[in-house]
């Protein structure tokens, strides 16, 4: 764990806007660059003398560069979202526990993200897309607000020629849009995941997740196969200033990834 | 065990060697830690009153500055200060530059640790000792630890694990006499070589016999336990008996005394700044309480927006989640949460509360 409290300074080489309010940002190291991230942990994010966010690495994460989508919703998302290329911003980490990869050979692999939850999914995507004739299956359901919420959208036909099972679901359909409507649960129809040989990985917002875990379940996928990625305030992301408490985990160490049997308790008591 | 007549000769041979020291001193009605010049500083002839939500000194035993039982202060302030800057930057060609150097801490003198405290910067060590700056301070930091002769009402340091004799993790262990005379021990080099500088005497069997006696039956004396049930276990079935929090709520006020007093209570918060200019920001980290709404704020709210909540959070995270976190319970029985609880909750007597619902 890097617990060395100076941010090191990353420069924006592109933005681009991912949706209205949320853009991908790719950054290089200006000084020597930090560990390599996996897919699945994340850094924090400062930008200068506004402030510092968690967000996960979704695309590349190697040393020499990072990749980052940002939803502006407050002063210091927004400042990084707004970070034009030229600009400067600064990365702690590689923070946090990681989505166990590999998943198991020949397995049916299920993806379930909920709005920017395919984010921090984003960089496994890309690894089962990599590997995958390594899986029997590999099934990746996205759900949106809107079809103007929907990231990556550009990816999705790469994706599909490549062997995924590519799914996509929106609240609110828009002038145009010919896919499904409503909740990405119901995407789940007709997946046969062996249940002796499958994995699933899921991040969307919390009151998603749960019945995504239970509808898995009923697919055949056991929980104790089935790995979320949680959000909880954090601020130091090596388990020092105890704001990302959820029971006994302290998220930004013992997760964000956790296993599904773990969380399933944790999440089901109110306001813990 | 050696003897020491008064504690002048640990003050000079401390000074000597470059130590500030800090230990309790009186100020504005209660017992601080502070920097201390002379042994004159310590609070002789002092007692103090306590029970929950009261705290009052009363006159002690004029030769003795040990008859008192943990003030508002805990230790943690010397290891891990609030407010502290982490770094500091300078806008540049290349975006910024940052200076996170620090001065080397100063070396530093925890005088008169009690047993239950030392057990605390214990606990710490587990939780922070990971971290440069609070290692840095650790290990420039020497303790004297004093045994207890007179626990407190609100004293549960026995039945938290603990008791009233310091076992390890002191350089020099002192026990007070009635006569203000000390017996001193070391546990560490630097306190060996400490106490051999006092060139003080042997102390004879009889005169350990009877120090040790004093201390141990302070044992006997603690003004509250913690009931004999798993805590862990009871805290985590009572997770979702909302009715019990939503009681606790009334009486709450959510004013975070509690978490601040807490000698293990560790979390801290991060603020970026500017000066007008935009061209110098730095960062700070104080002190915070899970009591505070903004602590669990995620975008859209708080998770932990009700007090009930919060208190559950306090309670289970000392004696519950600690030990899944850290391989032990948070809590060394202080008794301070007790003491400077406005309204005065008692944590033990909530935790008998919560057993109690058990049987009923
Ligand atoms: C592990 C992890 C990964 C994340 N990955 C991404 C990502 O890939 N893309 C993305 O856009 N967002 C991500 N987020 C959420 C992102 O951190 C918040 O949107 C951001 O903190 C909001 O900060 P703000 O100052 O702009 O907004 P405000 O709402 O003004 O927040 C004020 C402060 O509260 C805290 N805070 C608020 N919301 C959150 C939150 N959801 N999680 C943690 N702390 C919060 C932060 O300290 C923040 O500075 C992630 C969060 C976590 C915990
Ligand atoms: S328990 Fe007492 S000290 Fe702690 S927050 Fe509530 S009122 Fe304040």
């Amino acid at each position: 764990m890097n617990t060395d409290p100076a941010p090191h300074r990353y420069r924006v080489v592109v933005n681009r806007a991912e949706t209205p309010d949320t853009s991908t940002l790719t950054l290089r190291p200006v000084d020597a660059p930090l560990p390599a991230f996996l897919p699945g942990q994340f850094a924090m994010l400062y930008a200068f003398g506004i402030g510092e966010i968690p967000v996960s690495v979704s695309g590349r994460c190697g040393a020499g560069g990072l990749m980052h989508t940002v939803r502006a919703v407050g002063a210091v998302s927004r400042a990084v979202h707004d970070c034009p290329p030229g600009g400067f911003l600064g990365v702690r980490g590689p923070f946090g526990r990681p989505w166990t990869l590999p998943a198991p050979r020949d397995a049916d692999v299920v993806v379930v993200a909920g709005g920017l939850g395919l984010a921090p999914l984003h960089p496994l995507v890309r690894h089962l897309r990599d590997h995958r004739v390594r899986y029997r299956s590999v099934a990746v359901l996205i759900g949106a607000r809107t079809p103007d919420d929907l990231l990556y959208r550009a990816e999705y036909r790469r994706w599909r020629a490549d062997g995924l099972d590519v799914r996509v679901t929106v609240d609110r359909p828009l002038p145009g849009w010919n896919g499904a409507t409503g909740l990405v649960t119901a995407l789940l129809t007709g997946l046969r995941p062996q249940p002796g040989r499958c994995a699933g990985y899921v991040c969307g917002p919390e009151v998603m997740m749960r019945p995504v875990v239970r509808s898995l379940a009923t697919i055949g996928m056991p929980t104790s196969r089935v790995e979320l990625s949680l959000e909880r305030n954090m601020q130091c992301g090596t388990g020092h200033c105890g704001h990302c408490q959820l029971g006994p985990l302290f998220v930004c160490r013992d997760g964000p990834v956790v296993p599904a049997t773990a969380a399933e308790n944790l999440l089901a008591v109110r306001e813990l | 065990m050696f003897q020491l007549p008064d504690l002048d000769g640990l003050f000079a041979a401390l000074h000597a060697d470059g130590y500030r020291i800090v230990g309790p001193t009186v100020s504005a009605g209660a017992i601080v830690l502070a920097e201390l010049d002379r042994p004159a500083h310590l609070p002789y002839g002092v007692r103090v009153e306590t029970a929950p939500g009261h705290y009052r000194l009363r006159p002690g035993p004029a030769r003795q500055a040990f008859t008192h039982t943990a003030g508002p202060q805990a230790w943690k302030e010397f290891l891990q200060p609030s407010p502290e800057r982490l770094w500091r930057g300078t806008r540049d060609d290349e975006g910024f530059r940052v200076d996170a150097a620090e001065e080397p801490p100063r070396p530093t003198a925890l005088l008169g640790v009690r047993p239950c405290d030392l057990r605390a910067l214990g606990i710490l060590d587990g939780v922070l000792g990971d971290g440069e700056r609070y290692a840095r301070r650790r290990a420039a930091s020497l303790v004297i630890a004093v045994d207890c002769t007179e626990p407190g009402e609100a004293c549960f340091c026995v039945s938290a694990g603990g008791g009233p004799a310091a076992r390890s993790g002191f350089d020099i262990g002192l026990v007070e006499r009635p006569d203000g005379g000390y017996l001193a021990r070391a546990a560490t080099d630097r306190g060996t070589d400490l106490l051999a500088r006092l060139a003080a005497p042997e102390a004879s069997d009889v005169e350990v016999t009877t120090a040790r006696k004093a201390v141990d039956e302070a044992a006997a004396r603690m003004g509250r336990r913690l009931p004999e049930v798993d805590l862990r276990d009871l805290l985590t079935r009572h997770r979702t008996d909302d009715t019990y929090w939503s009681a606790i709520a009334e009486r709450c006020l959510a004013c975070a005394n509690c978490t601040m007093v807490c000698p293990t209570c560790f979390c801290a918060r991060v603020t970026d700044v500017t000066d007008l200019t935009g061209e110098h920001a730095e960062r700070w980290q104080r002190a915070d309480s899970c009591f505070d709404p903004d602590f669990s704020y995620v975008h859209g709210g708080p998770v932990r927006s009700s007090t009930g909540a919060r208190y559950r959070q306090w309670i289970s995270h000392k004696f519950a989640t600690w030990h899944d976190q850290f391989g032990g319970s948070g809590c060394v029985g202080c008794g301070r949460c007790v003491v400077w609880c406005p309204v005065g909750i008692d944590i033990t007597a909530e935790l008998h509360a919560l057993a109690q619902r058990d049987r009923s």
